[in-house]
């Protein structure tokens, strides 16, 4: 599903965020990129949602070499997964509705699906019923929420989540983490970019550590050891 | 694909009522948009209107236009009047009056003031003349030059005087109007491109949020653009409307003390407006100004919006 070939990523400000980083995720896996703020985290959340693309080896994602894509394929590249961002990346000014069914009209979705899909969507992040509701009434952790079911609403086998925690107390924090296992446990491929190591050890899901743009351990035992 | 043309139709006209909705939201921005692009596209119709009305009015000096023939003294009355007959037929020739040798002088005498002079002459010193009116279609200059040379190579013609000056003049004027019309409409349709290219750049660069979320759930570029080219060429047909009721206005204004004028002057002359083909050429032009505004500042500014890099 996704593969990092000896990737290397270096910035136009000279920055070089990532040094011949090699792993693999494989189809319906779930597995935690994590490290101290600057490792690199970003960095490959965002080479893996095609927001950069790399300066050295190979970024493979459903098939595509991202280096190679076209400009004019990315939209249809991007529709393939789905991204959760820390500060959720809402529309203010839109009812929930419209901000979920986002995905669904840029892929020229028919009126009818969106409405069936929106809905199905709200209901697995437990949001049903908001659908007119403004994001700026909804709490930190059901905006969130929002963000999630925005990234699965178009059902796409890939979700890329980056500090989807980041803002949330323990308890909205373990419900959101709750939500995308339940993802992953319906065959979608998830992986999640955060520092909170509580969560991810009490997981015993795969942890793959960032330092210094590397990959620090062997990529499969969980890491219940270090503690 | 079944029903990719009801999706294609569907998303078009989402694009079209999001935009309109955006518009009438903006009420106050979109009006000042809309009465600069207007106003700039009033003028050139304005002038426009100005020149059809300028030359409707001075029509009648084509029949004003004529020609002098002065015959040979020695030709007598009535060969003079055979000859303004046959003049009278010729094509291109609206009619052919003879001013005799001594209905000139009795003219001459009573306007003068010289009667008693003119009694001392022996003989009347004043030719026949022929006065040629051209009709209105063979009233060009070329023409004219035509009919005179035609004329002068009678034997019993003396000469022939044309008021060639006045008509090359008068053309030329009209020619100058028409071209000050064309390069004010070229110069004011720019400025309405560069206004639609600028309120579009300014809104883009406010809905950057919007954009770059889009394009991160896989929004094409198209996609993106489509609400931008139908607020511009939504602007173009406001404003089109806008000029085209603008200089009805100052015409209805106008219409009154331009009778006034005409009557003065016994013409029947009224001031007209700008016509309905006028009205669709100006939203017509109007549409595709605003269109390629904003297409320009879209292309500029979404070529920058990739979603955020570092």
């Amino acid at each position: 599903m996704i593969s990092f070939e000896h990737v290397s990523k270096r910035y136009p400000n000279g920055r070089e965020a990532l040094t011949d980083l090699s792993f693999d995720i494989h189809d319906g896996e779930m597995a935690f990129l994590t490290g101290r703020s600057g490792a690199g985290k970003s960095t490959v959340l965002k080479l893996i949602a095609l927001l950069e693309r790399p300066t050295r080896g190979q970024v493979l994602v459903n098939g595509d070499n991202t280096a190679k894509l076209p400009l004019r394929r990315v939209p249809l590249f991007r529709r393939g997964l789905g991204v959760v961002f820390q500060d959720h990346r809402l529309l203010m000014d839109r009812p929930v509705f419209d901000n979920v069914a986002l995905p669904l009209i840029v892929a020229d979705t028919s009126f009818r699906e969106i409405e069936k899909r929106v809905r199905a969507a709200l209901d697995q992040v437990g949001l049903l019923g908001k659908e007119r509701v403004a994001p700026l009434e909804l709490s930190v952790g059901e905006q969130q929420r929002v963000g999630i079911a925005r990234a699965i609403v178009s059902k796409p086998p890939l979700l890329v989540a980056d500090e989807p925690t980041g803002n949330l107390d323990a308890t909205l924090a373990a419900e959101v983490m709750g939500l995308f296992r339940r993802f992953n446990e319906v065959g979608v491929t998830v992986v999640v970019a955060t520092h909170d190591l509580h969560l991810v050890r009490e997981s015993g899901l795969r942890e793959i550590v960032l330092d210094d743009g590397r990959s620090q351990t062997p990529p499969m035992p969980p890491m219940q050891a270090l503690r | 694909m079944p029903g990719s043309l009801s999706n294609w139709i569907a998303r078009h006209a989402h694009a079209l009522v999001s935009t309109t909705g955006h518009l009438g939201r903006h009420g106050f921005a979109t009006v000042l948009t809309v009465a600069v692009m207007g106003l700039a596209l009033a003028l050139p119709l304005a002038l426009n209107v100005l020149v059809r009305n300028v030359r409707d009015a001075t029509g009648d000096f084509s029949e004003a236009v004529g020609l002098s023939v002065y015959l040979k003294p020695e030709v007598p009355e009535q060969k003079a009047r055979q000859l303004a007959k046959s003049a009278g037929e010729r094509t291109g020739v609206a009619s052919a009056t003879l001013i005799t040798a001594s209905e000139a002088l009795a003219e001459f005498r009573a306007q003068s003031g010289f009667g008693a002079a003119l009694d001392a002459l022996p003989d009347n010193p004043l030719p026949n003349v022929l006065t040629i009116r051209p009709a209105p279609d063979a009233a060009s200059p070329s023409q004219l030059e035509a009919l005179r040379s035609y004329l002068l190579s009678w034997p019993e013609v003396d000469s022939v005087q044309l008021d060639r000056d006045w008509v090359l003049r008068f053309s030329a004027i009209l020619e100058l109007l028409r071209r000050v019309v064309l390069i004010t409409a070229v110069l004011l349709g720019a400025g309405v491109i560069a206004v639609v290219g600028n309120t579009i750049r300014l809104e883009i660069l406010n809905r950057r949020a919007e954009i770059e979320v889009t394009k991160l759930v896989g929004g094409t570029n198209a996609f993106v653009r489509r609400p931008f080219l139908y607020a511009g060429v939504l602007y173009g047909i406001l404003a089109g409307s806008i000029a085209w009721s603008i200089v009805a206005l100052a015409r209805a204004s106008l219409a009154p003390a331009a009778m006034r004028l005409a009557t003065a002057y016994g013409s029947g002359f009224t001031l007209e407006g700008p016509s309905f083909s006028e009205l669709g050429i100006l939203l017509l032009s109007g549409m595709v100004l605003g269109w390629l505004g904003a297409w320009i500042a879209a292309a500029r500014q979404l070529a920058r919006i990739e979603p955020r890099t570092a």
